[in-house]
């Protein structure tokens, strides 16, 4: 008896059909979704803007390719994580602390807590953070809206030199909202023509990533929501008791970094509780702690440090709250 | 647009449904040779009738339950036993299995016999009947029929729950059944409410067969006590607690059966197989089984006598196209990867599924980012992000804190994972590892 030979059947566990949606293709919708924050960027603060992000993204894959290979390099997260770390920076920066920026998230942020989805803490923010505690006072060195073609010399700043700081430098909305008592006029900053980090002055185009990502389905819409609702509710409540004192929802909203935090940072699926319950206490608990910070804290900004403070609970959150299993307890809707 | 009812959570695969959905059951050509395995339900293996030589005739029954939880089992052509031993078992083991050689001058007419009166039976004879005829769940579980229809003392059961979803995508051997047997299938649901003594018959149907929802409509219009409830297209919806969850909105606690609602869910073939026994004393030796995929030249719905070699079901089909690299019995979503060609259909055969280089490679395995999309899609809320986790790490004992008995291994994790994690067979593995250790005795 003669016939064709079987063909060789692969044998592989059920089921044999699998959604579409895999992790290089969400991480590569975040970088679409990033994409007009980082126009704006180089809009406002030009080539000096670019040139911070490519630093930082250089060294975050270089870094994840040092540690963990190409197969980690794949994922595309560490180029998420390196724009993200580059567009919370001051446009201004010298480039080789852009870089050591994106070296720490990733080396200490990611690799060494066993790489990627191991980590407690945003990686971008870890890296962020470190600058801040080692740079302080570049991190804090604002420069106004030179345009699409500006280069910062401070950019070009050689490592563990005293950095050149530009010749004019200028106070952030929220640093003269606290230190000043000046309120900025809501359309610079929903247009984002103002002084800031690189990706965050701009709500408009945040605004425009958070659709994208939403329409999607990308990230877990509660996350943000959350967080900028809790901001948003808590700070308008404070500015009714005491409005020449303490701004109110809208200012709160559009300045420093709460709106991009709340879409990008703290919509890490990584770092945030997965249950849906959960996902709503770190959001709202890293909203209420942002204000906190800005209202009565000694810093201008807070949202990197509601974020990060909200990692750290974010396993807690998690195992305080399971999802009810089904059947656990029967509801009779209707009969 | 109505959405229909519906469970929460699942997933929405394509369907693939339309290459066979409007195609006629046909009638599968006997073959030569078929291969009857002792085991093709839920629970003990059958003990055979015959030996080896003896000429058997179609709807003969060749094997007998073993205990309760066991059903019997025909010959399903006229023909000579040829072998009792071990054969190649869809689950890819060798099991015991009568092997038939068709007698090649017989027409394979089964001759219906004296239809006897259902409805003037005892419930013990009843159940015993069901038995006789080898009845098991059709839907792909297998489950002995009769066991579902001996109720504990004191139990009663008000309700029987048609399952006419058939949610697998690519099926629709259940569509056309409704189709082109409407009244058999009501015939069956009839017959079982009142050895159930149910009062309500609900059938439900995703509404993605609009006429398979019409045809049954026209069916019950003049009974009553039953209804055609249109569902959601949703995966799972034909898992049985979650049509009991979007029929009546009711949860089966965890750990407990329908039944401790007074609810029976049987599949729409089972109700027709029903009505085959009592109204033809017809057995179960054949059944409807989808042939789809990429892989199949020519896709059908085919009536095949139980037995027949996939590899002739899939011949009869126009062959497999040069590319095919997995042939699954069943439904994509949990029916079983073949290895060998040369397996029986048995009873719970819903479909035969060809797929080629383009889906049937495996995924490419990233780490977890705890997206949470696993969470979103497991229609019992558990959390197997967690569950895989623990798995891979062989913590099976922590497994148990998470639930991970309540898992009903239906795939939809493993879907929406966009890391490729084989997160069911994960969960899968370190269940029957539990199950294992507590039947050894050692602390589970």
């Amino acid at each position: 008896m003669s016939r064709a030979p079987d063909p060789r059947l692969v044998v592989q566990a059920a089921p044999f059909l699998r959604s579409q949606v895999s992790t290089p293709r969400i991480m590569g919708d975040v970088l679409v979704a990033l994409a007009p924050a980082l126009a704006a960027g180089v809009w406002f603060f030009g080539l000096s803007a670019l040139l911070v992000v490519l630093a930082a993204t250089a060294a975050c894959v270089a870094t994840d390719w040092a540690f963990g290979g190409r197969a980690s390099v794949r994922d595309l997260s560490a180029v998420v994580t390196g724009v993200l770390v580059g567009l919370v920076l001051p446009p201004s920066l010298p480039l080789w602390m852009a870089a050591l920026g994106g070296f720490v998230a990733i080396g200490l942020g990611k690799a060494a807590w066993g790489g990627l989805g191991h980590n407690l803490f945003n990686p971008a923010l870890v890296g962020r953070a470190f600058l801040q505690a080692a740079f302080p006072i570049a991190l804090t060195t604002w420069v106004p809206s030179q345009g699409p073609l500006a280069l910062y010399r401070g950019n070009f700043a050689l490592p563990f030199l005293h950095a050149s700081t530009d010749a004019v430098s200028s106070a952030t909305p929220l640093g003269q909202m606290k230190f000043l008592g000046a309120a900025t006029p809501l359309a610079d900053l929903f247009w984002g023509n103002v002084s800031g980090s690189i990706g965050e002055t701009s709500a408009a185009a945040i605004l425009l990533g958070a659709l994208y990502l939403l329409a999607r389905r990308t990230f877990d819409w509660r996350l943000p929501a959350g967080m900028l609702g809790a901001a948003a509710l808590l700070a308008e409540v404070v500015h009714q008791v005491a409005p020449a004192r303490y701004p109110g929802a809208l200012f709160t909203l559009l300045s420093g970094g709460l709106l991009f935090g709340a879409v990008y940072m703290a919509s890490d699926p990584v770092t945030s509780p997965l249950a849906p319950r959960g996902a709503w206490i770190f959001a709202a608990g890293a909203g209420v702690l942002v204000v906190l910070i800005r209202f009565w804290g000694g810093l201008p900004e807070g949202v990197m440090y509601a974020i990060l403070l909200m990692n750290a609970a974010s396993p807690l959150i998690d195992r305080a709250l399971q999802p009810r299993r089904f059947g656990a307890r029967a509801p009779r809707e209707s009969r | 647009m109505t959405l229909g009812r519906t469970f929460r959570h699942g997933i929405h695969p394509e369907e693939h449904k339309e290459a066979t959905a409007g195609l006629a059951i046909e009638r599968m050509p006997f073959v030569e040779r078929y291969v009857l395995p002792l085991a093709q339900h839920t629970g003990a293996p059958s003990r055979p009738l015959v030996e080896v030589g003896e000429r058997v005739t179609r709807g003969q029954t060749i094997a007998e339950a073993v205990g309760f939880v066991s059903t019997a089992l025909h010959a399903t052509v006229d023909g000579q036993v040829t072998a009792i031993a071990p054969r190649p078992h869809p689950s890819g083991k060798l099991v015991p299995a009568i092997e038939i050689a068709a007698d090649p001058w017989s027409p394979q007419r089964y001759p219906a016999g004296e239809a006897i009166d259902p409805l003037r039976l005892s419930r013990e004879s009843f159940v015993a009947e069901l038995q006789l005829a080898g009845l098991v769940g059709l839907g792909g579980a297998a489950f002995p029929t009769h066991v579902k229809y001996r109720l504990p003392e004191g139990g009663r059961i008000e309700r029987l729950l048609v399952n006419g979803c058939e949610c697998e995508p690519f099926l629709t051997s259940d569509h056309r059944l409704m189709l082109e047997r409407t009244a058999d299938v009501v015939r069956g649901a009839e017959i079982a409410a009142h050895h159930l003594g149910a009062r309500q018959v609900v059938f439900g149907v995703e509404h993605n067969k609009p006429d398979a929802i019409a045809a049954l409509e026209r069916a019950v219009a003049e009974r009553p006590a039953m209804r055609v409830v249109a569902l959601a297209v949703k995966y799972p919806q034909g898992a049985e607690k979650m049509l009991i969850r979007a029929v009546w909105g009711e949860e089966v606690p965890s750990g407990k059966l329908p039944l401790d609602l007074g609810i029976v869910v049987n599949n729409v073939a089972t109700m027709a197989a029903i009505a085959d026994w009592f109204d033809r004393r017809r057995p179960l030796i054949e059944r409807v089984v989808t042939v789809a995929g990429p892989g199949v030249r020519r896709p059908a719905n085919l009536l095949v006598a139980l037995g027949t070699p996939a590899r002739a079901v899939l011949e009869h089909c126009g062959g497999l196209a040069e590319s095919t690299r997995e042939v699954v019995m069943g439904g994509p979503m949990m029916g079983t990867p073949l290895a060998s060609l040369d397996v029986p259909i048995v009873k719970g055969t819903s479909g035969l599924l060809a797929f080629t280089d383009a889906e049937a490679h495996l995924p490419t395995e990233y780490t977890c980012i705890k997206c949470g999309r696993c969470v979103e899609a497991c229609p019992q809320f558990l959390n197997p992000s967690r569950l895989g986790r623990l798995a891979r790490a062989g913590r099976f004992e922590e497994m148990m804190g998470y639930h991970a008995l309540d898992c009903v291994e239906c795939g939809s994790c493993s879907f929406a994972c966009p890391s490729g994690i084989p997160v069911v067979q994960l969960i899968r593995v370190a269940k029957g590892a539990l199950r294992e250790r507590a039947a050894i005795g050692t602390k589970p």
